[in-house]
């Protein structure tokens, strides 16, 4: 059977989308769906599952299958549906409370794994839907209902966690780039395996230009970096910056002060995570020069795609299952 | 008092005589194989053609030091000539492999009763490990019992010394030997062990000898050394004809979710997180990939109930199965998994709690925490397994409601069902319920749209429409929906009507599942009810002073949620209702609570199951007031 022809239109629910004017939510939701028109993939093949937050309410808005579940799980349950039905497409939505606080432990695990679903981490480092709480990805000595003295937490960098749990597809974006943004969503659709890609997105309720250092007119040229495979990382309003390696680390250094050679090819296929991470550490929070784009893409069976072929290599071996040999298999004996 | 434990009196004159029943408890440290040598002398008698019953008992630490008291295992079988439903109250017989073992076990003994002793393992160190002051061979201790002293290792040792085994292999054989004795004192035959053997150590020939030899050595010295007066013999039970196999809960329970997925046509999906005394169901299931099960290891409890909410979103009979604590972990996702209307079993097998408790031990302190462990208004069904082979039928059972009525379903099982076993006569794969199910594949709604939650009007079950199903895109999630769009609402008759709908459709169950039968004298004045694995020790109570001239009724509970419909009407007919309950009166709780019964009960808290006796005297003090 061929893929209908889809139009945006044909992913909007006929639901109210309810978040604050001015969120950086409904861009994503925008991109999302107009990726998934060009997408080439049945609309009753995909499914969004999300948690719990304002990012969260993303599945009501796409005319997909999908579940609005409970906070932090979502990856856990795309995982069981994933795991059992291979065939589908399936996005997890979360937020930096969602994934990286409450819902940390299965994010982690869905990455190791190598689970086929494609996770979209929306990142503005704040609580928007209890009203404005700190997050695992506030900076320090952020002030905020919770914390009215200054945050004393240390933040997560999602990226460089997603590539300490062995994560083998890692991308960032932003939410008003919505090219760069619908890039991302394709190679991340196309990738085999888990997919974590973080959306800085911008709550202008509770926590307003978090990320002006790379959306500001004046400041987002000196501030992207961005990140295209084979490409030497420079970045800069005059690509005057670059990116070398010294001591097995990545440095930011004048382009000027060092020799064409001396650049970082930026390799996103490396097997090895130890360079994707140093470039994962040139920034820790956004608020100066910060990687964009794919960071890690890298080859690893899936985990359906290796327990369907157990199930495939059982059969072979022993046979359909039968049912009266199984109960018969600890020994049977006969009474007249 | 009690006959469902039988006596044995090994100084009779005759060279064998003849019991209806005799209890035989294997006793040793953790290492010395006392559960294969259990498995064994069971499998033996299975052949032979007894009706028997099994309780394992593990310590409850994996490695605990050796020759000590929390490092003895043990193993305790009932055979009888007779229909039995326990593995026995008080043994008749004990084999203790050591001194820890002895002394942990003999004040089960029943007086009078034969204890086989390996006494070579009664030397200073031991008996210091196992806190005797003095040698219990030497002082009265076992004065009032038949004891058997045997030289096991060096008898095991002599054995098996042409056989090829060496250094510690050697009195790895012991068992055997006791296992041996044992078969000659009870007359058992010991070719099924020998051909098990053969089986189990194809690869290591040597090991297989030196087992062998340890077994009929066992059996010669009992034999050769007249170690006792006279033998026993319990005659076959008159079983009904069929082909029977020795099974456990765990088993059972397994096998049963995989002959209801075969009957429903969709793949099974496991989604668990390892947990004493549950894992064994991912163990067996795990190994049957050939019948399309997965099994999904999860990072945690959350995962595993979340996972499985995946699975049966995607179309898949999905389970999660764990005990009391982690069913706690799961109580957030599990009102989920009835908000969303989405079918699945949660499996608790239940332990000694709470918090960690006594994670070897048996307890059924979850049924009011299955019933009402939930945050807001979310009934869910609940049944319960009363017997190793009777979890097979119960997971068949939970399976046809979830996908029925698009509800997660709990199904409480415990430590002594688990890991407890009988005969099970083999069902007659014909008559299993047709369990097939009917996705929704058209839309149910006017313009083509597809409604969520448009209901059938028989269940009240909303469509299960899986992805894939192109025309039937929806959402589903934890907030409140609209009772027909299935869009999000906050309108307060709606949250009424639904929440109204949600406890109906599971109320309704109550006419789709078996009314309780009352068992035993419909003119007694005393009905003793039960559920879970006290079905064992108060019907086997209830037989024994029935034969007495007692008039006892009983019925026992599969269903504790709903309630089948005639309960509170079969209440009603007696003058007192007794509920015997390895907890503090939870179901008693709720039958008064739903009933206004008069209900009284037996509460027994001490991580291990009923003695038959026990029930029985609490039956008789109520009979005499
Ligand atoms: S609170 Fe912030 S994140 Fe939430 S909807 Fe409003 S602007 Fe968006």
């Amino acid at each position: 059977m061929t893929t209908p022809t889809y139009t945006r239109a044909d992913f909007q629910t006929d639901q109210e989308v309810r978040w604050c004017p001015g969120c950086g939510d409904y861009t994503i939701l925008a991109s999302v769906q107009g990726f998934m028109a060009d997408l080439g993939v049945k609309r009753e093949e995909i499914v969004f599952i999300s948690g719990i937050g304002c990012s969260s309410r993303f599945p009501y808005y796409m005319n997909t299958y999908g579940m609005h579940t409970i906070h932090g799980r979502a990856p856990a349950i795309a995982s069981g549906l994933s795991s059992s039905r291979p065939d589908l497409s399936v996005w997890v939505i979360t937020g930096d409370g969602d994934a990286l606080s409450i819902g940390g432990n299965h994010l982690i695990h869905a990455l190791r794994r190598n689970m086929n679903i494609k996770i979209l981490l929306f990142n503005n480092q704040i609580y928007g839907l209890t009203k404005g709480q700190y997050s695992p990805t506030s900076e320090i000595g952020k002030r905020t209902k919770s914390t009215p003295m200054g945050s004393i937490d240390y933040p997560f960098n999602p990226v460089s966690l997603a590539l300490g749990a062995e994560a083998t597809f890692v991308g960032r974006t932003l939410d008003m780039d919505r090219n760069h943004t619908q890039s991302l969503l394709k190679a991340a659709h196309e990738h085999q395996g888990s997919a974590l890609i973080e959306i800085y997105q911008n709550c202008n309720v509770f926590n307003d230009k978090a990320f002006i250092a790379l959306t500001g007119k004046g400041e987002r040229e000196h501030n992207r970096i961005n990140l295209e495979a084979g490409e030497p990382i420079i970045f800069g309003a005059d690509d005057e910056k670059a990116v070398v390696l010294r001591d097995g680390q990545c440095h930011i250094v004048d382009r000027a002060a060092v020799d064409a050679s001396e650049i970082l090819v930026h390799d996103p296929e490396r097997q090895d995570p130890t360079i994707a991470f140093s470039l994962s550490r040139l920034s820790h929070n956004p608020d100066g020069p910060t990687p964009l784009g794919i960071i890690r893409k890298v080859q690893r069976p899936t985990y359906e795609s290796v327990m369907s072929a157990q199930l495939v290599e059982a059969q072979s071996d022993r046979g359909p299952g039968d049912l009266s040999a199984l109960l018969a298999s600890h020994g049977t004996w006969t009474v007249d | 008092m009690s006959d469902e434990t039988a006596t044995l009196d090994v100084s009779s004159d005759s060279d064998a005589t003849e019991v209806d029943r005799v209890v035989i408890r294997m006793a040793g440290d953790s290492g010395d194989g006392m559960q294969l040598a259990g498995t064994r002398f069971t499998d033996a008698s299975a052949v032979f053609g007894n009706d028997l019953a099994t309780l394992p008992s593990f310590p409850a630490e994996i490695r605990a030091p050796a020759g000590t008291l929390p490092g003895v295992s043990s193993f305790q079988i009932q055979i009888a000539h007779d229909d039995i439903l326990t593995a026995g109250d008080d043994p008749d017989c004990l084999v203790a492999m050591n001194p820890a073992a002895l002394k942990k076990h003999l004040p089960d003994l029943r007086k009078g009763g034969t204890v086989i002793l390996n006494e070579e393992a009664f030397v200073e160190r031991n008996l210091s490990k196992a806190g005797y002051e003095a040698n219990p061979l030497e002082d009265d201790t076992l004065t009032g019992f038949k004891v058997i002293k045997v030289p096991m290792e060096s008898l095991t040792k002599e054995a098996v010394k042409d056989t090829g085994v060496s250094g510690r292999d050697v009195l790895r054989s012991k068992n055997f030997f006791a296992l041996g004795l044992l078969s000659w004192l009870f007359n058992r035959p010991t070719d099924p062990t020998i051909e098990w053997v053969n089986e189990k150590f194809a690869k290591k020939s040597e090991v297989a000898a030196a087992n062998i030899a340890a077994l009929e050595a066992g059996y010669t010295f009992g034999f050769a050394t007249e170690a006792t007066k006279s033998t026993i013999i319990v005659k076959p039970a008159p079983l009904e004809a069929g082909t029977y196999t020795n099974v456990n809960g765990n088993t059972a329970l397994a096998w049963g979710l995989i002959a209801a997925a075969q009957q429903a046509s969709i793949p099974l999906f496991y989604g668990t997180y390892p947990i004493t005394p549950a894992s064994d169901i991912l163990h067996e299931l795990s190994r049957h990939k050939n019948f399309g099960v997965r099994t999904f290891q999860a990072e945690d409890e959350i995962a595993a109930v979340g996972s499985t909410i995946g699975a049966a979103f995607g179309g898949a009979l999905a389970v999660t199965g764990s005990s009391g604590p982690g069913i706690a972990l799961k109580s957030e996702a599990i009102s989920l998994a009835m908000m969303a209307e989405l079918p699945m079993i949660v499996v608790n097998v239940q332990r000694a709690g709470p918090s960690t408790g006594m994670p070897t031990k048996p307890e059924q302190t979850d049924l009011l925490f299955s019933l009402f462990g939930r945050h807001g208004e979310s009934p869910l069904p609940v049944v319960a397994a009363a017997s190793p082979s009777d979890a097979f039928d119960t997971a068949i059972e939970a399976a046809r409601i979830a996908l029925k009525y698009m509800t997660p379903v709990i199904l409480l099982s415990d430590n002594q069902v688990a890991n407890g076993t009988e005969p099970w006569r083999l069902p007659d794969l014909n008559d299993l319920p047709d369990l097939k199910v009917s996705f929704a594949n058209k839309p149910n709604g006017p313009d083509q749209k597809f409604l969520p939650y448009m209901r059938d009007i028989d269940t009240f079950a909303r469509p299960w429409a899986i992805p894939g199903t192109p025309g039937l895109e929806h959402r589903l999630g934890g907030l409140e929906k609209d009772s027909i769009s299935g869009n999000v609402s906050y309108d307060p008759n709606n949250h009424q009507l639904m929440t109204d709908t949600r406890a109906w459709k599971v109320d309704n169950i109550a006419n789709d599942i078996s009314p309780v039968e009352v068992e035993g004298d419909e003119d007694s004045r005393i009905l003793v009810i039960g559920w879970g694995s006290t079905h064992g020790p108060i019907t086997a109570a209830a037989r024994n002073l029935r034969k007495q001239g007692e008039k006892v009724a009983t019925t026992h509970l599969r269903h504790l949620h709903p309630f089948p419909a005639n309960l509170g009407e079969v209440l009603d007919r007696f003058e007192k209702v007794l509920v015997p309950e390895m907890n503090s009166g939870q179901l008693r709780y709720v039958l008064r609570a739903e009933f206004l019964s008069n209900a009284v009960g037996l509460d027994k808290i001490a991580g291990e199951p009923f003695k038959v006796s026990e029930i029985e005297e609490r039956i008789m003090e109520l009979i005499s007031e």
